[in-house]
């Protein structure tokens, strides 16, 4: 039932739930928005002059339905404790969530051309106490995921309704640390846990089978007591059914494992690795604008 | 009545007496809940108690997670694997978004002895001294031990605090005045300063008595919080005695030596002698009080050390002439 219509008097953290209660899912608008997001890195990466636009692009759908229909967020109220959480355990693909928070209205478009800079709010990764929005500090690779399986064994013990989002690289499964935590997280049925893997398959020195191989990644998941599902991370609506699945999980901390395109959006990015740390000049980043405006 | 026994013991205690308190408190251990005493709690309030298994990177995420949803967590592991193994994901994930996580580290120095190197740890607090927005607190009995718990609970912010393994003598009565960051005086002196953290601070007291018989009167001060240290304290010893004598069971690089050292050299430069581990890596040792001996963290080489800066400023005094 949707809340009555009418002038929007109060602000209470009951009308803020109402209103922020996940929003419908609408794939058009979706992949609207997800377009404004892969410009927005593009431009921000170009203007900062480093940084990981590859990696953010291969994330941008499955961060624009998380911030854009999933997650009960309030902009107006960024420490709303009975907000989801998200954490970016693949934390050097900040730029996506700080397009998707800006986009969202957590801060001004303009903090978006700071990126990078001595005192900016957006750091090159995830700082929780400098970018409104952001849960946790993350970008040293599997420590973002322990404080995720941390803030919902938090949940659990204060007996809140939240759920925890956490988004993990296929590179950074090598990290044991991330195993650890995916035990924790089994041992003790985290089920108000989802892990989303972007399962781009590439890493900074090459392809991730070539490094160090990580699949079958879903069966790994499945081994440490989570339930797992495999899915495009480019396909909102097979997006859409997972994690409506997830969130009925019962017992079980629940694992998306989203195969991508490292790049998504860029064919130049997409079909070369060269891009993991590189960001574009200043006119390929306005060919490469152009490109995904028109795609 | 508080009885002399193992800081980690009276630690186990006081998380039992915080845990009635404040319903708040949550605890983690990483599979040694018997040796850092942190069982006490899990028996008194098993649904806040949990066990992170021998993953201890792991258990300092999910502290760090827990504390941003207004929990306070402890977590406890032996001082090896606290300020080691899982020193990154102190720094990164608890430390720079300044979370109000509480590590309480057991078993630290030479004196657990029979385990040996393995477990010895001798650089924590060199390690966890350099991290910053971390409280770094190293108590020396059961009393400041209970008190120091109690303190950290209270602090908003995170913390390291360092234990030993062993018996631990009573050397305060229980209504002292402690105050994270500051100094505790035990003894009165103004020949020679001794600063002392931890476990052996007691041998340090007791070289303070062994001085006072030939005549040399030792200040001995007692260093529980080594950061933020107290410069002040430091320098009033700098200023007003021979010489300062360090005494911890740790490495004398980056430690408490260190410490002192880097407050007189920019305050008031003085002769400090630094007694504890001489950068080596120790032995097992079946008595661990032969084992500090054997690496001179004993009472007889800070007596020596303190002798040696008063004899230096002897001939130092005798050698300028008369003008």
């Amino acid at each position: 039932m949707k809340p009555a219509a009418g002038p929007k008097l109060s602000h209470s953290p009951a009308d803020r739930r109402r209103s922020n209660m996940s929003r419908e899912f609408n794939p058009a608008a979706l992949q609207e928005t997800a377009r404004r997001l892969r410009v927005n890195i593009i431009r921000m990466t170009a203007i900062a002059g480093s940084g990981h636009p590859s990696t953010a692009l291969s994330s941008v759908e499955l961060i624009t339905y998380l911030y854009f229909c999933r997650m009960r967020i309030d902009p107006g109220n960024p420490k709303w404790e009975d907000r989801d959480r998200f954490v970016l355990s693949k934390g050097h693909g900040a730029p996506a969530i700080y397009a998707a928070l800006a986009e969202r209205g957590f801060f001004p478009e303009e903090v978006l051309w700071t990126l990078r800079d001595v005192g900016s709010l957006l750091q090159g990764h995830p700082d929780m106490r400098k970018t409104p929005g952001v849960d946790m500090t993350s970008g040293s690779l599997g420590q973002g995921f322990s404080c995720a399986v941390g803030i919902a064994l938090g949940g659990r013990v204060n007996q809140k309704g939240f759920r925890v989002y956490a988004m993990l690289g296929d590179g950074e499964l090598q990290a044991g640390q991330v195993w650890e935590a995916a035990m924790f997280a089994g041992h003790y049925k985290l089920d108000n846990l989802t892990a989303v893997v972007d399962d781009n398959k590439q890493q900074t020195d090459g392809l991730t089978k070539e490094i160090m191989n990580v699949h079958p990644i879903a069966d790994k998941f499945r081994a440490f007591g989570w339930d797992a599902v495999d899915i495009d991370g480019h396909d909102f609506s097979q997006i859409h059914e997972a994690f409506q699945k997830s969130a009925r999980s019962a017992g079980k901390p629940y694992a998306i494992v989203a195969a991508t395109v490292k790049g998504k959006g860029v064919k130049a990015m997409e079909t070369s690795t060269k891009w993991h740390g590189l960001p574009p000049g200043p006119e390929e980043a306005e060919a490469f604008v152009r490109e995904i405006e028109a795609g | 009545m508080i009885e002399a026994q193992a800081n980690r013991v009276m630690y186990g205690k006081t998380l039992v007496e915080l845990g009635e308190r404040n319903p708040k408190l949550i605890v983690f251990d990483a599979d040694v809940a018997k040796s850092t005493n942190t069982i006490q709690f899990a028996r008194r309030f098993p649904e806040r108690f949990f066990q992170a298994g021998v993953a201890e990177q792991n258990m300092m995420g999910i502290a760090a997670g827990v504390a941003t949803t207004g929990l306070l967590p402890f977590v406890s592991t032996f001082a090896m694997f606290a300020g080691s193994r899982a020193c990154e994901q102190v720094r990164t994930s608890i430390a720079y978004p300044r979370l109000n996580v509480k590590i309480v580290a057991t078993n630290a120095g030479v004196e657990i002895a029979g385990d040996g190197v393995t477990h010895q740890a001798t650089e924590d607090l060199a390690i966890m001294r350099a991290i910053p927005n971390l409280m770094v607190v190293s108590p020396s009995d059961p009393v400041t031990t209970r008190k120091a718990a109690l303190a950290i609970a209270e602090y908003e912010g995170p913390v390291y605090m360092r234990l030993g393994r062993q018996v631990n003598a009573v050397l305060y009565d229980e209504d002292v005045g402690f105050r994270l960051g500051r100094m505790l005086k035990l003894r009165e002196g103004s020949d020679i300063a001794i600063i002392a953290t931890g476990n052996i601070v007691e041998q340090a007291l007791r070289a303070a008595a062994e001085l006072a018989k030939e005549g040399i009167g030792a200040r001995v001060l007692d260093c529980h919080t080594i950061k933020p240290i107290d410069r002040e304290e430091i320098v009033r010893a700098a200023r007003e005695t021979a010489g300062i004598v360090t005494v911890e069971d740790h490495n004398v690089i980056g430690g408490l030596g260190g410490a002192v050292c880097e407050v007189v050299a920019e305050e008031h430069p003085t002769i400090v002698r630094r007694v504890g581990l001489q950068d080596t890596f120790a032995s097992s040792g079946r008595d661990f009080r032969m084992l500090l001996a054997h690496y001179h963290i004993d009472c007889e080489t800070i007596i020596e050390k303190a002798r040696s800066i008063l004899h230096a400023r002897a001939v130092s005094r005798a050698s300028i002439p008369d003008s």
